[in-house]
């Protein structure tokens, strides 16, 4: 019944034959030929205009944290319109497939692209995103002058980017996991699947999560180390605040991933048996332990965003932010929280009622300092003055959408009403509601907020205002629909439908999916008007547009290489309004030297290898997964020796840079 | 005068449509409107649990537009107070309204769970009729295969597939399990789902207390044919479920013996109904125990080999004789390459039964407290027995 056996293995290209091009499949032929030529006009364009130098020097080997940061938004942004891609196809095809009709996606085809819309829209959208905004702007909020390993920050970029170009390469040569986004055995065993699918998930996920840890670490010891003077842990803004918590959790949860995915890796290549259905397996076990990672990774996507809705609400609300204490204890019983609830992903297992309640009842404890959240936000906007700039109409958009998808997620936790409504449409709509709603929007919020800092003029607001309408309301289009099918006993993952009354929902989201695409499509007209338009929409302030409250604001827009000439001193938690508030004069005279790190290439090309690792590895060519790994491992070696680590930029240049902002100042004033 | 009408009526427009939800609950919300009584349990605790919420997510959306719209920077004769940011007593509300809704919602969680678990035998077919003691659940065998469903009746001896037919106000007791991969068996007009995982046994208890054709489906992705895993189900009045009994056994299908069983569990999709005989009362213990195939050991007689130390050396002859995972069950490796049979000796006949006795079913009268003893009237022990009929020290 499966349509491909599993290929013989030879000795110089392992499983690979041209049989792995999908050239069968014509969707994926116009595809690959749109990515190459698209491919080749944008290299013929670097080529033409001579940016291969710039590239290289200023963007691929940088270790400034601005610059990774805004290179992790930018691999998210591509990735995201490739899990769009997915999600349009399969609203297309559940909204054909009745009365008979099979559809235009076979189920192999069909399998593959739900499988990689999860993978590709948790792994290599949200995550490049939050660690993105993260890199960008924590070392600025705590006036650092980068994040405490830069190389390894490099590094961690370029592996997250080679998961993802090995996923992708999935897309052309061979197969992606026809198994789920989490890839469950036995079905992901190599007994049920047999082909590179599930070696292209493994190896995507185990490349990516080296990057994903490293960063984690970087962070937390960028923001336990790298604070400016006087910024105790209470005087740290609250986004700084929740990526701490984000970081510890990613540290403390990616391992757990990586070590399933050994176990996993093992079953499929050595005949072990960890989860299989024979010889002692325990396929249980392995949705316990993905779940014991997969939970804290839901709070890691949003608790960052949660930080990024204070911060918005308290600057457009011209008001200290309602609550700090609380915010912070909240975030902290979140993330210890976010370790006790796994087992509510599968109360059908059949565990007993007493270990089914316990799980049930801890995650609606999460949902009392989640609330004591949103009520904080509430308060901040009480008796202040609210400027609904794009950041914070993203923010009340946030809030509306979150409680409902608060609301069905608490409501999912009743162990009885989840064994009528686990794995149907009605979850599929709770967990686009709350990461739509909650991780989505804050992004947004986010970009529009950061963007005058990264790049020195604000994001146009027409643009912005029709891609926030459509995205609202292209949201509420789908997925209410899927809340109704759900409770109409639809489950996911299904190709095919026999009921004809159910067709009327599925188009309704299918049109909601097309607005969410116009609102994506305004989105990237306005990134496209803004850059056009960047002297009209120039930020005449000198670097604080929003009349901002945290030290980011401080500094200029773009940021100097070295953020700060001299490292701010922090009196309060508002430390920029508390600046201002004081009559804070910019010290014009005194500059020193600033001892900073140096570009590398060993992320970019340390990563390549592990790319050609990770493509052998799946197509078990074993001379070439000995070479790549051996040319890794030399290669780290080798950099350790490289004493070439640091310079200092001279005064003098500082004192241009900073002369260069007095007069901009001035002009501005 | 039309002009100093107030705004507010216009949206009350909306309010009708809120009344038609039920309606809406007649054309097919199956969840909220099912039936049987343990699903329209866990129906109502749904709207339950929603109501709950709604007593704290509606005041909250109220206050954001209500906010929002009050403190907008336009607004100069609001207050405004931008140094304002602790209140103690609001802090207190903040944290400890959603904390009562959650013990709330946690109470009622703890009892539903233990009254709805999918283990316990039921105690009523509907409100207020209770199921006397002598009346045993219909037991039914439901094997997930790839990618049909195999039901087997042991006390009626037949066996169909992708057709499940019950008879009404009957409780039903479902011994659950997977011939390859995870499925979950739900059939939403029943009762919830519970998984259906190889070399394990899981349970399910429903009755229908109408009758009626509905329709039942996997609900755990098991791949490439899983979109087509459905199968239709009848609750049927009990004469009839007999006579549909006797239609089955008479069916030209003949009797699932074990051959026939390896033969139905090759993957195949949108396989028809099929009815058989089933005369072996083992199959369904044979398929839990992985063991169906003749020859095959059997996982309970792996156990106690291990549990007795191991077969040592000999035992490397029994890994291939217990290897169940087959490229073969998918089709893709020629049949002949697993069928190598070394050790038959050890297997022990007949195969051991997976199947549990239940948990008692809830006495309803304790729920109420009417089974706990009278306070006034406490029951009479060593301990508060009067001082003259105490043993002499």
């Amino acid at each position: 019944m499966t349509p491909h056996p599993a290929p013989e293995t030879g000795p110089i290209l392992g499983k690979l034959s041209l049989e792995a091009l999908p050239l069968h499949e014509p969707i994926l032929v116009v595809t690959f030929i749109g990515v190459v030529l698209g491919g080749i006009a944008v290299l013929g364009l670097i080529t033409k205009f001579r940016l291969w130098g710039y590239l290289w020097t200023e963007w691929f080997t940088t270790v400034d944290h601005k610059r990774i940061g805004i290179m992790y938004m930018i691999l998210g942004l591509i990735m995201f319109l490739r899990g769009f891609a997915d999600a349009i196809m399969m609203r297309i095809q559940q909204a054909m497939a009745f009365g008979g009709s099979e559809g235009y996606l076979t189920p192999h085809h069909y399998d593959q692209v739900f499988t990689a819309h999860g993978v590709i829209m948790i792994f290599f959208v949200a995550m490049p995103f939050i660690t993105g905004l993260m890199n960008y702007v924590v070392p600025l909020q705590i006036g650092a002058r980068d994040v405490s390993f830069p190389f390894l920050n490099n590094f961690s970029f370029w592996m997250t980017t080679a998961g993802a170009v090995l996923t992708m390469i999935s897309l052309f040569v061979g197969e992606y996991a026809q198994t789920g986004w989490l890839a469950y055995p036995p079905l992901s065993g190599i007994a049920y699947s047999p082909n590179v699918g599930v070696d292209y998930y493994i190896w995507g996920l185990q490349i990516a999560g080296v990057g994903t840890t490293l960063s984690g670490i970087n962070l937390i010891v960028t923001i336990l180390k790298l604070r400016a003077p006087g910024m105790g842990l209470m005087k740290m803004p609250v986004f700084t605040w929740t990526s701490l918590c984000a970081n510890i959790l990613i540290v403390a949860s990616f391992p757990i991933l990586t070590a399933t995915l050994v176990l996993l890796t093992l079953d499929r290549y050595v005949g072990t048996n960890f989860f299989t259905n024979d010889l002692g397996g325990s396929p249980m076990m392995y949705v316990n332990l993905i779940w014991i990672w997969g939970h804290p990774e839901v709070y890691i996507l949003v608790l960052p965003l949660f930080g990024v809705f204070s911060e918005v609400t308290s600057t457009f609300s011209g008001k200290r932010l309602f609550g700090y204490t609380s915010m912070v204890y909240a975030t902290i019983c979140i993330t210890i929280l976010s370790y006790l609830v796994w087992l509510h992903h599968f109360f059908t297992m059949g565990s007993g009622a007493s270990v089914n309640s316990f799980f049930g009842i801890t995650t609606m404890v999460i949902s009392i300092p989640t609330g004591a959240k949103l009520f904080n936000w509430l308060f901040t906007m009480y008796r202040g003055r609210i400027r609904f700039e794009l950041p914070m109409m993203w923010t009340v958009a946030f809030m509306l959408t979150f409680v409902i998808g608060g609301m069905t997620g608490v409501l999912l936790a009743v162990p009885p009403a989840d064994f009528v409504l686990h794995n149907s449409l009605f979850l599929i709509a709770h967990f686009h509601n709350v990461i739509i709603g909650g991780v989505l929007f804050g992004l947004f919020a986010a970009i529009n907020y950061w963007w005058p800092k990264a790049f020195g003029y604000k994001l146009d607001v027409f643009w912005g205002k029709v891609s926030f309408w459509c995205w609202v309301v292209g949201f509420w289009v789908a997925f209410t629909p899927l809340y109704i099918l759900g409770l109409m006993g639809v489950t996911r993952r299904m190709r095919v439908f026999d009921d004809p009354s159910l067709q009327i929902w599925f188009v309704i989201a299918g049109i909601g999916a097309l607005i969410v695409a116009a609102g994506i499509g305004a989105m990237l007209v306005q990134f496209a008007v803004s850059i056009w338009r960047r002297k009209e929409l120039r930020d005449e302030t000198g670097g604080d547009p929003w009349d901002g409250r945290t030290l980011e604001w401080a500094t200029s827009s773009p940021p100097p290489d070295y953020n700060f000439a001299f490292t701010p001193v922090i009196h309060d938690l508002d430390a920029w309004y508390d600046m201002k508030k004081r009559g804070h004069q910019r010290p014009v005279d005194g500059y020193r030297d600033i001892h900073m790190p140096s570009n590398t290439g060993t992320g970019i090309i340390l990563s390549g290898f592990c790319l050609v690792m990770g493509f052998a590895l799946v197509w078990h060519i074993w001379w070439l997964v000995a070479l790549s790994f051996a040319a890794t491992i030399v290669g780290a070696i080798y950099h350790t020796f490289n004493y070439k680590r640091d310079f200092d930029i001279p005064a003098a240049t500082v004192t241009a840079v900073e002369e260069a902002r007095t007069r901009q100042l001035a002009a501005g004033a | 005068m039309p002009s100093n009408l107030p705004r507010f009526p216009a949206r009350l427009r909306l309010l009708p449509l809120l009344a038609a939800l039920p309606l809406l609950s007649g054309c097919g919300l199956v969840v909220l409107d099912p039936a049987g009584d343990v699903a329209r349990q866990q129906g109502d605790l749904i709207v339950l649990s929603t109501v709950l919420m709604l007593l704290i997510i509606v005041p909250v959306m109220g206050l954001t537009i209500f906010f929002a719209w009050k403190y907008r920077a336009s607004n100069k004769e609001a207050t405004y107070k931008p140094d304002w940011d602790h209140s103690t007593q609001l802090e207190l509300v903040i944290w400890s309204a959603p904390l009562l809704i959650i013990i709330c919602l946690g109470a009622v969680t703890w009892v539903a769970t233990h009254l709805l678990d999918p283990y316990r035998p039921l105690a009523r077919t509907a409100p207020g009729k209770p199921v006397a003691a002598e009346v045993k659940p219909l037991d039914v065998q439901v094997v997930a295969l790839d990618w049909k469903w195999l039901f087997i009746y042991p006390e009626q001896g037949v066996a169909t597939v992708n057709e499940l037919a019950l008879p009404v106000n009957r409780p039903v007791r479902f011994r659950i399990s997977s011939s390859s991969v995870m499925n979950s068996f739900y059939v939403p007009a029943l009762a919830g789902q519970i998984y259906a995982m190889p070399g394990m046994e899981t349970k399910l208890h429903g009755v229908f207390d109408k009758t009626g054709e509905f329709e039942g489906f996997s609900a755990n992705y098991s791949g490439w044919g899983f979109s087509n895993m459905r199968f239709a189900v009848k609750s049927l009045p009990a004469g009839e479920f007999d006579k549909w009994v006797a239609t089955a056994k008479a069916s030209a299908e003949g009797d699932l013996s074990r051959d026939t069983y390896l033969k139905l569990e090759k993957p195949t999709h949108k396989e028809p109904v099929r009815r058989f005989a089933a005369s072996d009362p083992q199959l369904f213990d044979a398929v839990v125990n992985m063991c169906v195939e003749p020859g095959k050991m059997c996982m309970h007689d792996m156990m106690s080999l291990d549990a007795a130390g191991g077969a040592g050396i000999a035992g490397i002859g029994n890994v291939r004789q217990v290897t169940y995972d087959k490229f073969a069950a998918r089709g893709t490796v020629d049949a002949a390459r697993w069928s190598i049979r070394y050790v038959a000796a050890a297997c022990s006949s007949p195969v051991m039964s997976n199947d549990r006795p239940d948990a008692k079913p809830v006495a309803p009268a304790m729920l109420k407290g009417e089974g706990l003893p009278h306070p006034a009237k406490p029951e009479r022990t060593a301990l508060n027995a009067p001082a003259a009929t105490r043993p002499m020290s």
